[in-house]
């Protein structure tokens, strides 16, 4: 429709119900939004990344619903400045476009605001990062009897940040290869690595313990990542990437399912991991048992091998 | 060519000058295009080629939701779904938007500083073809083995021990082949715009389109060597010997991360800085309204070019990083908030109190606004490092970057298409059509992507080909998968409304839509040599001074002697 500037009919002309019924329509989009964005939130797993199974898992968990509800302030505003102006300001009769170039208060105001957000998002990030990133110790009396170590020196975390302060943490080498993860648990042989027990996609951990990755790979790159047990870190090759995680004590006997983030292959989908806890004594007996079973498994090669060359 | 049909100066030459030997015919039919260097038909030829590859960018997005609609599909193997990926990404990223982008900028930044061509129609014509040498290259590995290794084709993956495949170096081959058109086009956009406005029109008064097209190809020039050079390098170490990228030898696979990035994140930039200036192009035109704080939008964008040179490890917040680098790279990220946030507040206050006339461009503008937002809140979200690592390489980073990237350029470039449809090819495109195209895409998008943000919040990661059935994630993924054909389906509508329209849209004449900028003071689609005469421009709406003019030298005297009233101010 053709709408001119000079029109024969003033907009004051409109009837006052027809007006309320355009301030109702913005209102009504804004609640259509908000129930769209409330509804989700009764069943809340849903909008936020996984957590539960360790703590630095749920400091990010509750990190992501503050920048969450920022955003959902932002887009809300936003979205309904815009709605409200395409709705208020749509071309008809009588409507004459206001010929404004700009107005720098309202422009150095919106810059403001939005350099004001960005800086509470960052306090709000720093504020949780100490909880996120630095492993706390392994509980002296549930969790897993360990000596104190020295944490490694040079690597590519400088602030050792996976490692508790005293040391006391299990710490497991994972490996990455074309497409299953291997596990190496620790023993009171530190210098000697060919004798430890060992695992492939499922990795055994005693509660309430701390547990450090130290995250290697040996073809191509891959990532860890178990979404419940906290975020992922690539393992690259030539690289020692590190993280940990914490499972509580009433979460024993659970597993918790992940697999390889990063692209590794046309196998990449079916490179799945697997944590199970269990309570501290029962990973030693595991580790007992995985060990004889190495010991039984390796001396049943070693005869047959000897058999075979007495064959030949 | 010109230059044979000048015509002979009318004062008296000092020596006799010769000024034609023989007159040159056009040449005609397919030679027309072959040979041209005209920045029109290059343009066009752009637009079409990318186009091209837009459709089969489109159909193996659509192979790939098919393969994703339900848990443990079998309908495709991994290795062609890696393929599918892969092909995707690259066609999308360097065969269609990139590329797209200095369609639009060949065809109409000559045509908006009122200037005949570009700086350099042969380098021109050679930057097309390039392009056009680079998609063949990559395509034709189709037949053979196509790469599998992600369009990042980080190595040791895109190694030779474990991509063997032709495929990597047919994606290495169009990197240096569409990175040469890019640089080439660059260098012209920057000489182009430098040197050859209007007169009167100085920096203040060139289009936001033209500040847009001219930090794009800045970026270019900065970011496109860095990846000439680490896909040099992967391709020596995959054939030559070298060790760059190989732990095993002193090499360090994240280098080429670096490399990639530093490339990628400004070329993320590229790809939706010239959509930002479509945008401000359109906004005002259909709000008949000047732009809101046009120096602020256009600074905005060169704030965000440069920020964009600082952020790209953002990409890599899951390497071993010092944790120095991850807060550095976090924060610097953020900033990129502060530009693009004045950027769309100044775009709803170009709204606020204009007369909105809804036209398809306006809706593919106005449907860009609401999802470009979107993507840009979870950027912010994704730039937060501890919160990347639950959501680093999962499908809500596919999310996010195509609310950026569809939502952003596509929805952008299609408001271009409408816009300026009639222009190129003195039609209008079919408004209905246009209008119902644009619903059913806006619609198809927000299903397809929408979702994609819980799938990966419950933990799938992207480029798997296979998921098992649960926490949900077979009716978010079923949900996706029908959302993207409603998508295609929304894109097949504007494909046939271009086709009709092409012979039965309605003639458009010279400015159909009233617009601002000098490409709408020509014919429709413009002659050779775009302008008889250009006229002094006196500000950054030229064609609204022009009209003003007109209409005071033009407006009809009735009988009764009195001056008919203006009625061009808000065309319907």
């Amino acid at each position: 429709m053709r709408r001119g500037v000079l029109s024969d009919r003033p907009a004051t002309m409109i009837p006052a119900a027809l007006r309320s019924v355009r301030l109702l329509l913005p209102a009504l989009i804004l609640g259509a939004i908000g129930t769209l964005i409330l509804t989700p939130v009764a069943s809340a797993d849903f909008l936020s990344p996984e957590n539960g199974g360790s703590p630095n898992a749920d400091s990010i968990n509750s990190l992501y619903w503050i920048l969450f509800i920022l955003s959902c302030i932002v887009f809300a505003a936003v979205e309904g400045a815009l709605i409200y102006a395409l709705v208020k300001y749509r071309a008809r009769k009588g409507a004459v476009p206001a010929q404004i170039r700009g107005n720098t208060r309202l422009e150095i105001g919106w810059t403001v605001g939005a350099a004001v957000i960005l800086v509470i998002i960052a306090i709000v990030t720093f504020i949780q990062l100490g909880d996120i990133r630095n492993a706390p110790s392994t509980d002296q009396t549930a969790g897993l009897q360990l000596p104190e170590q020295p944490t490694p020196g040079e690597t590519d975390t400088p602030d050792n940040s996976a490692f508790p302060k005293n040391g006391r943490s299990l710490r497991v080498q994972v490996n990455g290869q074309q497409y299953v993860w291997r596990y190496t648990y620790p023993d009171d042989t530190p210098e000697n690595n060919q004798d430890n027990a060992f695992d492939y996609e499922t990795m055994v951990v005693p509660t309430d313990t701390t547990v450090t990755l130290e995250i290697k790979a040996q073809d191509v790159a891959h990532s860890w990542w178990i979404p419940k047990l906290g975020g992922k870190f690539d393992a690259i090759p030539g690289h020692t990437n590190y993280t940990w995680f914490k499972v509580p004590g009433k979460l024993a006997d659970t597993t918790f399912r992940g697999q390889c983030a990063e692209l590794c292959g046309r196998n990449h989908a079916n490179m799945i991991a697997h944590v199970k806890a269990v309570t501290p004594d029962e990973y030693t007996a595991y580790i007992e048992r995985r060990k004889a079973e190495i010991k039984a498994g390796n001396a049943a090669a070693a005869q047959k091998r000897q058999q075979i060359e007495g064959e030949q | 060519m010109a230059a044979t049909t000048a015509a002979p100066t009318t004062g008296i030459a000092p020596v006799p000058q010769i000024t034609a030997h023989r007159i040159e015919r056009e040449p005609t039919g397919w030679r027309s295009w072959v040979l041209t260097t005209d920045h029109k038909r290059i343009g066009i030829m752009y637009l079409v080629t990318t186009f091209v590859f837009f459709i089969l960018g489109g159909v193996e997005a659509l192979l790939i939701r098919l393969q994703l609609g339900t848990p443990d599909n079998t309908l495709l193997t991994p290795e062609t779904y890696n393929q599918l990926f892969t092909m995707h990404g690259t066609t999308m990223v360097f065969l269609f938007v990139v590329p797209i982008m200095a369609g639009f900028g060949n065809y109409f930044i000559p045509l908006m500083i009122g200037a005949r061509d570009m700086a350099f129609p042969k380098l021109n014509a050679l930057s097309y073809w390039l392009l056009l040498a680079g998609g063949i290259v990559f395509y034709a590995s189709m037949f053979w083995t196509p790469p599998e290794a992600g369009w990042t084709m980080y190595p040791p993956l895109s190694n030779e021990a474990f991509s063997i495949s032709g495929g990597t170096d047919a994606w290495i081959f169009l990197i240096h082949l569409t990175g040469l058109s890019s640089l080439v086009g660059a260098v012209n956009f920057y000489c182009t715009l430098a040197n050859m406005r209007a007169p009167g029109m100085g920096w203040g008064r060139l289009p936001l389109f033209g500040w847009t097209i001219l930090i794009y190809a800045v970026l270019l020039i900065l970011a496109l060597p860095v990846i000439a050079a680490g896909v040099t390098m992967l391709l020596t170490d995959r054939h030559f010997g070298t060790h760059f990228f190989d732990a095993a030898n002193g090499g360090d696979p994240l280098l080429y991360q670096h490399l990639f990035w530093f490339f990628g994140h400004p070329e993320v930039y590229i790809m939706i800085l010239p959509g930002f200036g479509i945008i401000s192009e359109v906004l005002p035109v259909f709000a008949r309204k000047p732009i809101f704080g046009y120096k602020a939008v256009a600074a905005a964008t060169a704030v965000i070019a440069f920020l964009s040179l600082i952020v790209w490890a953002h990409h890599m917040f899951t390497t071993p990083s010092p944790a120095v680098v991850l807060v550095f790279f976090m924060l610097s990220s953020f900033l990129i908030g502060i530009p693009t946030g004045i950027k769309m507040f100044n775009w709803i206050a170009t709204l606020w109190r204009g007369t909105v006339e809804f036209k398809t461009p306006l809706l593919f503008a106005v449907g860009f606004l609401s999802v470009f937002l979107m993507g840009g809140i979870t950027g912010i979200t994704l730039a937060t490092f501890p919160i990347d690592w639950q959501l680093h390489d999962t499908y809500f980073v596919v999310a996010h970057f195509h609310y950026t990237l569809v939502g952003g350029a596509i929805f952008s470039i299609f408001a271009g298409i409408y816009y300026w449809f009639p222009k190129m090819t003195g039609r209008k495109m079919h408004e209905g059509m246009g209008i119902v195209s644009f619903i059913v895409m806006f619609i198809g998008f927000n299903m397809t992507f929408a979702i994609q943000h819980a799938i990966g919040l419950e933990g799938m990661p992207r480029r798997i080909y296979e998921y098992p059935d649960m926490n949900g994630l077979a009716w978010m993924n079923l949900l996706s998968t029908i959302g993207a054909f409603v998508f295609g389906l929304g894109i097949l509508i504007t494909i046939i409304n271009i086709a009709r329209s092409l012979k039965t849209g309605a003639i458009a004449g010279p400015d159909p839509w009233k617009g601002n900028t000098l490409e709408w003071f020509t014919t429709s689609p413009p002659p050779v040599n775009n302008f008889d005469s250009v006229p002094r421009i006196r500000s950054v709406e030229p064609m609204k001074d022009i009209r003003r003019q007109v209409e005071r030298q033009t407006r009809p005297v009735d009988q009764r002697g009195e001056v008919a009233p203006e009625h061009t101010v808000t065309g319907g």
